[in-house]
């Protein structure tokens, strides 16, 4: 009960943010961070739920980009354009998920890495097709039933409406018999082989999903720049997606988007005031890892506990003294 | 009629032999010990027949079906259920949530990704039974972190039986478990009804041989002695082999 008052609240919170936020600038802000929590949820699905750390994400998220960019670029309607990124980057998803899925742990991590690291090399060599280093330009935002998205509080609302779709497919997913079964295969693989399920097909699926939403991060990325370099599919970028989803809480679903809020932020308010903020986002992540390894979602839902808890016993103490 | 049949089964890691020429053959119903010290390659023998190692050579019969190239994942649902001798449960997972993968494993649902599984009440339902058969009806609730270790010795029974197995592979279910826990889970087996048919790895001769209808020795990856309980006791290579006399 206090879960769905406090989604309908969040809810509210964020699609009002427009009208109490009135600076446009922290407006983009907003609706970047939901287009990397979309990527961070993306990734969680197989970082989180199903135990594989994959490093090359950023190359489905950046293929869903170049994709849409390419085909509004050679005459496409935005609509038959998103379509056709989604289906190539879940096409791309297949082929990382076939050829890594032969393994698990950093094997898996290096093959995606390597897999991630090839798309990024095509959107940068060849520059016949990707325009190389300089990248494709969008000419315009998409107008979903004629509206415009040029302004950012429209651009925001419409970033909001995919986001929310996406937060309650995941909560949809993780709570589904599916979910269940693909967790079963982080946990106990063997048990759940001797048990009667098929894991690696479990695991197949769940990339597919998982390559689909980073898709659709993608494409928001895209709209939002209006232009898409070979930068969107390098490692940094897969290594920030990550960074988002074990900062905030891997295996959760409000964790990916509290750390994907952490680093935005990060990035671009923080800068405005410290010249060095990848320093103070490394202090962050480390203090992080020190002191919270599970995440700063779990870690502060535990600190809360341990806090009631101690006020309780300290309460109980003072009754009997 | 024969639930499990094994003809000439081979097996080796690298140059060790760890299953040598067995064959072996369980009669419906029938409640078979396997006995042997470390290493005679018992806990191979059920890799084997549950499929999670390929033999060399060999055949294994399944109710009369060849199940030799049948993976492993469609051998639980031919009716073969398992425990493990380490304990393989879902450590952040409650007893029941435990239960409920080993129903949804068999059942077609598994791959649904829309439906919320703690609505399926008969799943939740079916999984409470299976613990309570195991006596840990009253802790289904619990998280198996919280849980003793000779209750996740029957929490592994309780998911085996759940799956209404044919054919039951109990891999030591006593190791290192009180006397007194070994004797509850001995009448918990004995209560398995005979449509089961189990056959069960154990070092434990003492609490095992009131299990036993038939007993097969294993040394060295091979059959020494199989015969009826009376029969394998009597044998002297038993003695030799087993009791190190």
């Amino acid at each position: 009960m206090t879960r769905r008052l406090a989604f309908a609240l969040a809810v509210l919170v964020l699609a009002t943010l427009p009208f109490w936020l009135t600076n446009s600038y922290y407006v983009n802000i907003a609706s970047q961070i939901l287009i990397w929590a979309m990527l961070a949820l993306a990734l969680n699905v197989l970082a989180g739920y199903a135990g594989l750390v994959s490093l090359g994400h950023a190359g489905l998220f950046g293929m869903a980009s170049y994709a849409a960019a390419l085909s509004v670029a050679g005459g496409a309607a935005h609509l038959t354009a998103a379509v056709l990124a989604l289906a190539a980057t879940l096409v791309a998803s297949a082929v990382f998920a076939l050829l890594s899925l032969r393994s698990t742990g950093i094997s898996f991590l290096m093959i995606t890495l390597a897999l991630g690291q090839i798309l990024w090399g095509i959107a940068y060599r060849w520059i016949s097709l990707t325009n190389g280093d300089n990248g494709i330009n969008l000419v315009s935002r998409p107008a979903p039933f004629g509206i415009s998205l040029e302004s950012p509080q429209a651009f925001y609302l419409a970033t909001l409406a995919a986001f929310l779709l996406v937060v309650t497919a995941m909560e949809i997913f993780v709570a589904s018999p599916f979910g269940a079964s693909l967790c079963g295969t982080r946990d106990q693989p063997r048990r759940m082989t001797a048990l009667g399920y098929n894991v690696w097909l479990i695991r197949f699926l769940a990339f597919l999903f998982s390559g689909l939403v980073a898709g659709i991060a993608g494409l928001f990325f895209l709209y939002y720049d209006k232009f898409v370099s070979p930068h969107a599919l390098s490692l940094a970028t897969s290594a920030e997606a990550l960074l988002m989803v074990i900062s905030g809480g891997t295996g959760t679903l409000i964790g990916p988007i509290a750390g994907a809020a952490l680093v935005v932020v990060m990035k671009y308010v923080a800068s405005a005031y410290i010249e060095r903020w990848n320093l103070v986002l490394g202090a962050i992540f480390v203090a992080i890892v020190l002191f919270m390894p599970e995440g700063l979602v779990p870690g502060m839902l535990r600190l809360w506990r341990a806090m009631r808890r101690a006020r309780r016993a300290r309460a109980a103490a003072a009754h009997l003294g | 009629m024969t639930a499990l049949e094994v003809r000439e089964l081979q097996k080796s890691f690298g140059g060790l032999t760890v299953t040598a020429n067995v064959s072996l053959a369980v009669k419906e119903g029938e409640r078979r010990l396997i006995i042997g010290p470390n290493g005679a390659g018992k806990t191979t023998l059920f890799n084997l027949i549950t499929g999670e190692l390929k033999p060399a050579s060999g055949r294994i019969m399944l109710f009369g079906r060849d199940i030799t190239r049948i993976p492993s994942r469609l051998r639980a649902h031919l009716g073969v259920a398992r425990t493990y001798q380490i304990i393989t449960l879902f450590p952040g997972e409650t007893l029941l949530r435990n239960a409920v993968l080993s129903l949804l494993g068999l059942s077609p649902l598994r791959w649904n990704p829309v439906v919320r599984l703690d609505r399926l009440a008969s799943l939740a339902e079916d999984a409470r039974a299976a613990l309570a058969r195991v006596g840990l009806g009253a802790i289904a609730g619990r998280p198996l972190g919280e849980t003793s270790y000779g209750e996740r010795r029957r929490v592994e029974i309780a998911m085996a039986l759940a799956q209404r197995p044919r054919l039951l592979l109990l891999d030591e279910p006593f190791a290192g478990l009180s006397v007194e826990e070994r004797r509850d889970i001995l009448r918990l087996i004995l209560g398995i009804p005979r449509e089961v048919t189990i056959v069960m790895i154990e070092h434990d001769m003492d609490t095992a041989l009131e299990f036993a209808d038939r007993i097969t020795l294993l040394h060295f990856g091979k059959v020494i002695a199989d015969g009826t309980r009376a029969e394998v006791v009597a044998d002297p290579r038993t003695r030799e082999v087993y009791l190190g006399e």
